[in-house]
């Protein structure tokens, strides 16, 4: 298998000075360049992440000893922090925002996306939204205690700074709106010649479907925040049972927003991933029709399934039946997804690459997740298992060993493009092999926990849960230990790693035939496009 | 296509609150009744036809732009901004007569006349606030336009911007197209 | 969003918006007069619905306008609905 060896000229590349501003600062907060956003971007919500994941290495070292590190508010406040930061900083906008901006409009062949500006806009509102959530740690009062979900009555109630930190939320979930619109603008309108709907990469298949998403789920999320911050201001009741209200209602809102989201953490992650395995696998994506439609399936079924949050609130059994029929319904296209990774790598001709590695992991973690959904999918276990530890290792394996992997991939895949360089393909492994041994400690360790009964978001607990709590918490110092190894190694790579061509894997889309890193215009004229993504021959050998 | 997009947003935005109302109608159906009959009726009709007045404006605004007459459409708009006021202004009377009745969210008067009623009045300043939030918003956003269309930016060629001004217009409106019998017809 | 010129729109929006009037009317009428007795509600929503299309159709294009934003007009509406329903199922049969 030979590689042609472009070597790309750095002068040129989108992160040389442009003249227009006299501070970079400037230079780059005005851009409406979507690599140079989606850059900052990518800095931002890793940054965002490693603060998640340290509250996270806190939550887990109190709990080998409850109180020894912080008491119970404090331990309170850590979880919420830590919640609110992975999920609204880091995996809602997370791959649309770092990898879609960037890559959206070179794979697909434009020059931009539809609307730059708004694109820019997007990027100040994210960091506005940061701010706001951030100081609500700072101000007056103490920081938000109620978990990242800010259930009713309590959000309305207690003294913490819930306003701010909900007023943080609501912006950002205007930022993710505005992604939304652009990229789905950005597909209809944009594509190269040639670039036919069913000739698009999997990548922006899954963009559009979680654009669509991110435009019909977030406002009801941000009617919802607003009712929080009018019941605290106004004593609006909606949810107040004392004034005809009904704190179900507030669910029943949240997780419609709520539910759809963790599709827009998903999709782009499985996106990536059928980037991935049809060219460490030198096969054409088994299936790609299929892979694409799916796409829309899941975003689509999703819609409907979000009362499995709510099993054991109260609602109705009519209610109950049916949601857990969807949520069953909603494997289907998940599982023809995982059924197609694994038919491309088949018989391929496979190059156990670090972001094929990271590929690899999330078909497997992610199934493990998928599964113990369906666990607690179904109603009777669901009754045994809602609020424990349980749920807190499923939505760890899906949404960490899910996208957050997909999220690794992604970044060993395209960091030759993004930043010109090689990194170290020994530290990728080796950093890969501490995190994936520590997370599956870490987080399988929480099924069992959850299976005898210990709850979540619990500060302490009787004796019989010790054991797996320390073994839990072991794991979690491995995961940390291969993250630092995974991070500091791209770190240092930025700076010292070896020059990267433009095409060091041997892909087929569009992103690889340009320099790495890219140039201010993305194309010196728009590629005409003549076949599908992926356009690997069979070899003869087969 | 962007500016539907947006719409499509405000549809499930405004949504959110349609879905309280039916559910806090269902459960309270005789209070939501009374709330209602409170109501002045004349106002509320008023402002409908005001609204309903002003899309036609706009849009008579935007048919003048494509034949080039721009002062003809910068006068449209105005009127367009006028009738914005006006309804903004009848929403002013009927909110602080409210007030001044001693309905408002958290107001001892309102906690007494029952859950139900509670829940009315609260969904009422809630819907009818942000709608008219989103009046105002259009009427900023109509400002700008005249002043574009006075001085040229926006013509024959480049209408865009107003027909995008026009379509948000025309979703607030119907909006209130709904909130109408939501609030003083059903009785 | 390309329309075509058209002389006579003047002439359609004062239709429509004359129609709207009397929409607007009739709502009044059905609720007030009990027309429909107890359909009266419903009658003044449909009402509403029927005045909501019509500015839909002329005064935002929305006739003119091709089959991708219709249908997806269409599925906006049918997901409101759909999650207000499914909250129903849960509301009625508590």
């Amino acid at each position: 298998m030979t590689l042609k060896d472009e070597h790309s000229s750095a002068e040129a590349d989108f992160y040389g000075r442009t003249g227009k501003y006299r501070w970079v600062v400037a230079e780059w907060m005005m851009s409406t360049d979507h690599k140079r956003i989606g850059v900052m971007y990518l800095m931002a919500i890793l940054s965002f992440f490693s603060v998640g994941v340290v509250l996270g290495f806190m939550i887990r070292l109190n709990l080998l000893s409850p109180g020894w590190l912080m008491d119970q508010q404090t331990y309170n406040e850590f979880f919420t922090l830590h919640g609110v930061i992975q999920i609204f900083l880091f995996i809602i906008p997370g791959i649309p925002v770092a990898f879609g901006n960037i890559f959206l409009p070179i794979l697909i062949g434009a020059q931009d996306v539809a609307f730059p500006r708004i694109n820019r806009l997007s990027w100040w509102l994210y960091v506005a939204g940061a701010v706001l959530i951030l100081a609500s740690l700072f101000v007056q009062g103490r920081p938000p205690d109620t978990g990242w979900t800010f259930y009713a009555p309590y959000s309305i109630q207690t003294p913490a700074n819930i306003s701010t930190a909900v007023l943080g939320v609501f912006v950002l979930g205007f930022s993710s709106i505005l992604t939304g619109l652009n990229f789905v603008t950005t597909i209809h309108r944009m594509r190269a010649p040639g670039m036919r709907w069913f000739r698009m990469p999997a990548f922006p298949w899954t963009l559009y479907a979680t654009g669509w998403v991110q435009m019909l789920a977030t406002p009801v999320l941000a009617i919802t925040l607003l009712f929080i911050v009018l019941g605290r201001f106004f004593g609006v009741g909606f949810f107040d049972p004392s004034r005809g209200g009904d704190p179900i209602l507030y669910e029943h809102l949240f997780w419609m927003y709520s539910h759809p989201a963790v599709y827009i953490m998903v999709l782009p992650a499985m996106g990536i991933i059928s980037e991935i395995v049809p060219v460490f696998s030198r096969r054409v994506l088994f299936g790609y029709t299929a892979i694409c439609l799916s796409a829309l399936a899941i975003a689509a079924v999703g819609y409907f399934v979000w009362g499995h949050h709510m099993f054991t609130s109260g609602m109705s059994d009519t209610a109950r039946v049916i949601f857990s029929f969807v949520s069953f319904l909603v494997a289907v296209p998940t599982g023809v997804k995982i059924f197609n990774w694994v038919s491309t790598l088949y018989r391929g001709s496979i190059a156990l690459d670090s972001p094929l590695v990271f590929a690899l992991s999330f078909i497997f973690l992610f199934s493990i997740g998928g599964l113990s959904g369906l666990i607690i999918g179904a109603l009777a276990p669901n009754l045994h298992l809602h609020g424990t530890y349980f749920i807190v290792g499923h939505f760890h394996y899906v949404m960490f060993g899910g996208a957050g992997f997909s999220i690794l991939a992604g970044l060993h895949y395209w960091f030759p493009k993004i930043t010109g360089r090689m990194y170290s393909e020994k530290y990728a492994k080796i950093g890969w092999l501490s995190l994936f041994v520590g997370f599956n400690i870490l987080y399988f360790s929480m099924f069992v926990l959850g299976f005898q009964g210990m709850p979540r978001r619990y500060f302490d607990y009787p004796p019989e849960y010790h054991l797996n709590h320390v073994v839990s918490t072991i794991g979690s110092w491995f995961l940390a230990v291969g993250l630092v190894i995974i991070f500091a190694n791209l770190i240092r790579s930025v700076f010292r790693g070896g020059k990267a061509p433009a095409n060091p894997w041997g892909g087929r889309t569009l992103e690889w035939t340009i320099a790495s890193p890219p140039p201010h215009e993305n194309f010196a004229s728009p590629p005409v496009v003549r076949q599908g993504p992926y356009a690997y021959e069979e070899e003869a050998v087969r | 296509m962007g500016m539907w997009l947006f719409l499509f947003t405000e549809i499930l935005f405004f949504g959110g609150m349609f879905l309280l109302y039916a559910v806090f109608r269902h459960r309270f159906p005789a209070d939501f009744h009374r709330g209602a009959a409170g109501e002045s009726l004349v106002l509320g009709t008023v402002n409908t036809a005001v609204l309903l007045t002003s899309s036609f404006t706009i849009a008579l605004a935007i048919a003048a732009i494509r034949k080039g007459e721009k002062i003809l459409s910068a006068r449209l708009q105005a009127a367009t901004i006028f009738l914005g006021i006006v309804f903004l202004v009848i929403k002013y009377f009927e909110w602080s007569a409210k007030i001044a009745a001693g309905i408002y969210p958290n107001s001892p008067v309102l906690l007494n006349l029952g859950k139900g009623e509670t829940l009315f009045f609260g969904l009422y300043y809630v819907m009818t606030g942000l709608h008219g939030l989103h009046v105002l918003v259009g009427i900023a956003v109509i400002a700008f336009m005249v002043h574009f269309t006075r001085k040229g930016t926006i013509g024959r060629e480049n209408d865009a911007r107003l027909e995008n001004t026009g379509l948000y217009w025309h979703f607030v409106d119907i909006v209130w197209i709904y909130l109408y019998p939501l609030f003083y017809l059903v009785t | 969003m390309q329309n075509p010129l058209r002389e006579s729109a003047a002439r359609t929006y004062t239709a429509v918006w004359l129609a709207l009037l009397v929409l607007l009317g009739a709502t009044l009428a059905v609720a007030k007069l009990q027309l429909l007795a107890r359909f009266s509600a419903l009658g003044s929503l449909v009402i509403a619905s029927a005045k909501a299309g019509l500015v839909l159709a002329f005064f935002m294009h929305l006739k003119d306008e091709g089959r991708f934003l219709k249908a997806t007009l269409a599925l906006t509406v049918c997901v409101l609905t759909a999650l207000i329903g499914l909250t129903f199922v849960d509301v009625i049969y508590r």
